[in-house]
């Protein structure tokens, strides 16, 4: 009996070794299977990159050959029905809207950012932040609605202009990059060692001098990154901007003209496009594209300052 | 030269000016479109069936719906993955990290309106996807992918090494510990990706113009070309003939985009408190 019990024993024993080898080396497979599948999805934004950048370029290079990349970039006339392809007044558009919406959006956004992180007690940093969340999270249509509804008929009350220029949009994109600069800012400006502002306070600085003379220029890379961030934003918008700069492709002579900017020359008439007209349109993607991929760069550039 | 004193009111004026001007701009932003929006929130504006009659927001509204679940489908599972690699499996020194890093915050800085003709490119024309549903999804999902993967990065890398040794000092395997053990104490972090990243499809437009279109119905496959509500928003606010229902759509946004953010603060709150539980 007792024997007879040993040998089942042993017999399971033996089972049960054969079955955990198999096992391991079916763990194996799924484990080196899972690494794999792991890895080719962090792979796909290497993917992502790639086909966007080929697609782009492809389409949109030999498009700008044939009109002449000289003539493209520096190009006064912007006529699809001529033939005639020139989009410096839109680099200009983009840049004066930018420019613009920097004057205003900028130096709110920086004592905003100063005020929640050393003015504001704990709790109204908190509710702050909310706000400032909110502020990023309204889509960029309901910012275009409010400023042709709100915005544009100030403007053209106040100057006796069409209301749809430079001005309106500058208002509107300093107003929809506050919360980037705020919210990239202010870390910056939390993670300042506090030794600093105690030094400035012994050698027998104001809180507000402490603030403004030690604690923001220390944290200018971070500031500065969220500017650059914030110009980024800026020269990609597309719809809040189209909705409220009235988009005339010609070169602007002043704040109360209105303007096309590079974004909205393809959101205006990549639907219709054709041919040689579709192909100029997908250049300007290629022009804007180049222009975010240095404002990434410069962008990272800054950001690996900061943790320094 | 002014006194110190001085120098600290106007500084002190200054920073509160600019403070009051900010909140100013939230305010009668969000306070503009409720006060005149909500008024025009009527029963028309949300039948069945869309028509010039009652400019209904309904089909629209399902649309986002239908489209933030298809974007989530393919972003979520690859953006979690991905960030699984990069914080439980990748060596920190790995050359194909720091690309991967690299394109992932490329991606991130690329406006909507690049990502719109891309997608027009390569899903409508190149795979012949037209334009629909799927076009418009797939692209939306490159475009929160980064945000994915960012904030599950973020969230992987805050479970305590503790929780990894004492699964695998119990026996399991890389695979367990990571979907056992790593994984459910990072899904707050995880879910207030996937909030951010619905956000971003809630209020994207101009990715979405060219690739799911503006057809306003309900589609009956994916295949078919759907508006969702911020690109009816355009439409009809650029027809220039709806304005009460712009106006009434606009809240109907705001009023997502404010749910979104207390939700995600919530959630916030609570990896907050859990962390502190630890502690």
């Amino acid at each position: 009996m007792n024997k007879r019990e040993n040998k089942k024993q042993q017999s399971v024993d033996v089972h049960s070794k054969k079955s955990f080898t198999n096992r391991l080396s079916m763990k194996n497979i799924k484990e080196t299977g899972a690494k794999l599948i792991f890895m080719l999805a962090a792979c796909i934004s290497i993917l992502a990159v790639a086909l966007i950048c080929v697609f782009l370029f492809a389409n949109g290079v030999p498009g700008m050959a044939k009109i002449g990349i000289f003539k493209f970039i520096s190009g006064k006339v912007w006529k699809p029905g001529n033939n005639i392809f020139g989009i410096f007044p839109m680099i200009l558009g983009s840049l004066y809207i930018t420019a613009g919406a920097l004057i205003i959006g900028v130096p709110t956004g920086i004592i905003t950012a100063i005020f929640i992180s050393r003015f504001a007690s704990a709790r109204i940093a908190k509710i702050m932040r909310q706000a400032i969340s909110l502020l990023a999270g309204i889509p960029s249509v309901v910012y275009g609605f409010f400023g042709l509804i709100v915005v544009v008929p100030l403007v053209r009350d106040l100057f006796d202009v069409s209301g749809t220029n430079i001005l309106s949009a500058s208002i509107i994109l300093g107003i929809m990059i506050l919360p980037t600069i705020i919210a990239i800012s202010e870390p910056s400006l939390n993670a300042v060692p506090k030794s600093y502002y105690e030094g400035a306070l012994a050698l027998g600085a104001t809180h507000e001098r402490a603030v403004f003379r030690v604690i923001l220029p220390a944290a200018k890379s971070g500031v500065a990154a969220s500017i650059v961030l914030g110009v980024g934003r800026a020269i990609g918008e597309a719809m809040a901007v189209m909705m409220v700069a009235g988009n005339q492709a010609r070169m602007p002579k002043g704040m109360l003209q209105g303007v096309r900017t590079l974004t909205s020359n393809i959101v205006m008439e990549m639907g219709y496009a054709t041919d040689l007209h579709r192909d100029a349109l997908i250049a300007t993607a290629v022009v804007l594209f180049v222009f975010i991929l240095l404002i990434n760069i410069l962008f990272s550039v800054l950001k690996r300052r900061t943790k320094v | 030269m002014i006194s110190q004193k001085k120098e600290a009111t106007i500084i002190r004026i200054l920073v509160y000016l600019g403070t009051i001007l900010t909140l100013f701009i939230l305010v009668s932003v969000v306070g503009y479109i409720l006060i005149k929006g909500i008024p025009n929130l009527s029963p028309a504006l949300f039948e069945w069936e869309y028509n010039s009659e009652n400019v209904s927001m309904l089909p629209a509204l399902i649309n986002t719906i239908l489209m933030t679940i298809i974007s989530l489908l393919f972003a979520a599972p690859l953006g979690i993955f991905a960030a699984i690699y990069l914080v439980e499996y990748a060596s920190k020194v790995n050359h194909l990290v720091k690309i991967v890093r690299l394109t992932a915050e490329t991606l991130s800085g690329i406006p909507s309106i690049i990502y719109g003709l891309f997608g027009r490119l390569f899903f409508v024309t190149a795979l012949g996807l037209k334009m629909s549903l799927i076009s418009g999804a797939l692209t939306l999902s490159i475009m929160i992918l980064p945000i994915m993967m960012r904030t599950t990065e973020e969230a992987l890398v805050a479970v305590p090494i503790e929780y990894r040794e004492g699964s695998f000092g119990l026996g399991a395997g890389k695979l367990r510990t990571v979907f056992k053990v790593v994984l459910p104490s990072a899904i707050p972090g995880i879910l207030a990706g996937i909030i951010l990243s619905i956000g971003r499809i809630v209020g994207e437009t101009a990715a979405l113009i060219y690739t799911s279109g503006t057809v306003a119905k309900i589609p009956e496959s994916i295949f078919d070309s759907a508006r969702t509500l911020s690109v009816h928003m355009y439409a009809i606010s650029s027809e220039g003939l709806y304005i009460k229902q712009a106006y009434a759509t606009a809240v109907v946004l705001l009023i997502i985009v404010v749910l979104i953010n207390a939700f995600s603060a919530y959630i916030a709150k609570r990896i907050e408190r859990r962390s502190y539980g630890k502690d």
